[in-house]
């Protein structure tokens, strides 16, 4: 079980068990934690799974692949350390993963 | 190229009337708007799903085009733009270059996100806040003017107008203006001989006073200080404030032209959709919450784009068959939108369907539209509008379809609010 801490945009934690396979996504609808829509299922083909990550978890994380890169760069409220949750699979080297949540998906 | 007009089509190969599934698949050309407007499209769509979900026409007034039916295969097809090109076109029929105007609907990126970036902030949730009270005004007064116990046209009266109003209060165009947006929307995308233009050529000059009307606005807002609207954040915007008249022009056109029709038909569609399944209609009135999920369930059940098309910039293996590049492709989402694979009972309309979201109508990918909250938002102001006054707006007649296997809407729906249906002032 690696421990993953979501932060929604007005501040309120989710702190959950999630398991190693799973994406950062994945993991938080199973918890119901809101504010990740996910509406592609996983597919980075929507968007809609945007976090922040923690600046301290960023070179855990690591860069955007390919095709997320794209779908981050119509996002108006991207930043440096944006991700689509979807495409983090989570393993023991995120243990205690910090992510923030945007005020709204696009 | 295409030199077919309207008039052509419809002598042709209209599938009206014939059993989809007999049909010889070598048949089916569901480019032809005939099953479209005759609603019989639903069962060739589940044929071609079934027997032949990556389907070639090679006979068609359009040219020979593949139709991909499934979910999964479209899903394929969206997350690949390196493979499937939005370039030259989104629809069937080819461009002539010197009458199309660049858009980044129909651009691959990088230059795709390098346009979409500069225009997209003005449809971003945040932004949308600043305009839903504006919207709420317009949708009560258009509400509030409706005729009781006497049939009326849903489409014009609703539909129809309100959609002309967001678009004005999207750019603050002048108001009394406002019928010339959905003019010009008509105009961009006409096919010349179906009626309101003759030829390509008098629909780029009737453009050119929409380029003239908005050059004007543009100084206007360039010389205020910057506004919510879509022509100040444009003439402010760093990326966008030195955009050639072309490129002005043609993101103008297809923030109108994107969303014009679609919205109309998905308010509409929202009404038919409801009378249809009373039970729904139950559902929605003794819980008003449901609304949010139930707009996108329209949205779904609408699918006010049935397809968009995307051409093989190389060799690739789709669904068992082997496409070249060059060849047109169209992704029907009508199709993908009623697959049982990817989604449970699809033939239903359910208004609290779990992550009703996960639909088609929007496309995926880089090009999934950008005006999607913009669209639910409006959906879910007029159907909280509608849930206050009226207990229902019931269909009294049979719905007009429009002739296109693009557009999926109506040109009529026959509606009555009767008096016992209002609400008491205290709803
Ligand atoms: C229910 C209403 C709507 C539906 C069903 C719809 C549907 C679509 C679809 C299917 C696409 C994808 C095109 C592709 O993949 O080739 C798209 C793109 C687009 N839509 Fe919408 N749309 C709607 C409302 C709107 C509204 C209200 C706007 C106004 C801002 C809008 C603006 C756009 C733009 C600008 C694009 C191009 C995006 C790109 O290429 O990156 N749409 N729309
Ligand atoms: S779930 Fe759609 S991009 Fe991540």
């Amino acid at each position: 079980m690696t421990r993953i801490t979501y932060i929604e945009h007005d501040g309120t934690e989710h702190s959950i068990d999630a398991s190693n396979g799973d994406s950062v996504m994945e993991a938080a609808i199973k918890n119901l934690v809101p504010g990740i829509d996910a509406d592609c299922g996983g597919a980075c083909s929507c968007g809609t799974c945007h976090v922040f990550v923690d600046d301290a978890w960023l070179q855990a994380v690591g860069e955007p692949g390919e095709f997320e890169e794209p779908m981050l760069d119509i996002n108006p409220e991207r930043s440096a350390n944006s991700r689509l949750s979807c495409q983090i699979d989570i393993n023991d080297d995120l243990d205690g993963l910090v992510v923030r949540l945007p005020e709204f998906q696009f | 190229m295409s030199d077919v007009t309207a008039q052509d089509t419809k002598r042709k190969r209209s599938l009206v009337g014939r059993d989809p599934w007999t049909t010889p698949l070598d048949e089916i050309d569901l480019a032809h708007p005939g099953i479209w407007q005759a609603n019989e499209f639903l069962p060739f769509l589940s044929r071609l799903r079934q027997d032949d979900p990556v389907h070639y026409c090679a006979d068609s007034p359009l040219g020979p085009y593949w139709s991909v039916m499934k979910y999964k295969d479209i899903m394929t097809m969206e997350a690949a733009p390196h493979i499937f090109s939005s370039e030259p076109t989104i629809g069937i029929v080819d461009v002539i270059p010197e009458f199309t105007l660049p858009m980044f609907i129909a651009m691959d990126p990088p230059k795709h996100e390098e346009q979409r970036k500069t225009v997209q902030g003005v449809v971003a949730p945040a932004n949308l806040k600043n305009l839903e009270g504006l919207i709420r005004q317009r949708v009560t007064t258009i509400l509030d003017a409706l005729p009781k116990d006497e049939t009326f046209n849903w489409v014009e009266l609703v539909s129809r107008d309100l959609t002309t109003q967001m678009l004005a209060t999207l750019f603050d165009f002048p108001f009394e203006d406002r019928h010339k947006l959905t003019y010009w929307s008509d105009v961009a995308t006409a096919i010349p001989g179906a009626g309101l233009i003759d030829s390509y050529e008098e629909g780029f000059e009737i453009l050119k006073e929409c380029l003239a009307y908005f050059s004007r606005l543009w100084q206007e807002r360039a010389s205020k200080p910057p506004g919510n609207d879509l022509i100040s954040m444009l003439a402010h915007g760093e990326a966008t404030r030195n955009m050639p008249p072309r490129e002005f022009l043609g993101n103008l056109i297809l923030l109108i032209v994107g969303g014009n029709d679609t919205t109309r038909n998905s308010i509409s569609g929202g009404v038919l959709a409801l009378n249809e399944n009373p039970q729904e209609y139950q559902k929605l009135r003794d819980n008003p919450a449901l609304i949010p999920s139930m707009v996108s369930e329209i949205i779904r059940w609408q699918t006010p784009l049935a397809y968009m098309r995307r051409t093989a910039k190389v060799d690739i293996e789709l669904g068992g068959k082997n496409i070249r590049a060059g060849d047109k492709i169209l992704m029907w989402y009508a199709s993908a939108n009623r697959d049982t694979d990817a989604i449970e009972n699809p033939d239903d309309f359910i208004i609290d369907r779990p992550r009703a979201r996960q639909h088609l109508s929007f496309g995926f990918g880089i090009h999934r539209c950008m005006g999607n909250r913009l669209a639910e938002m409006q959906l879910r102001v007029l159907w909280e509008e509608i849930s206050k006054r009226f207990d229902k707006v019931e269909v009294v007649g049979e719905p007009v379809r429009i002739y296109s296997s693009f557009v999926k809407g109506y040109t009529d729906l026959p509606v009555m609010i009767r008096s016992s249906a209002i609400k008491s002032a205290a709803g």
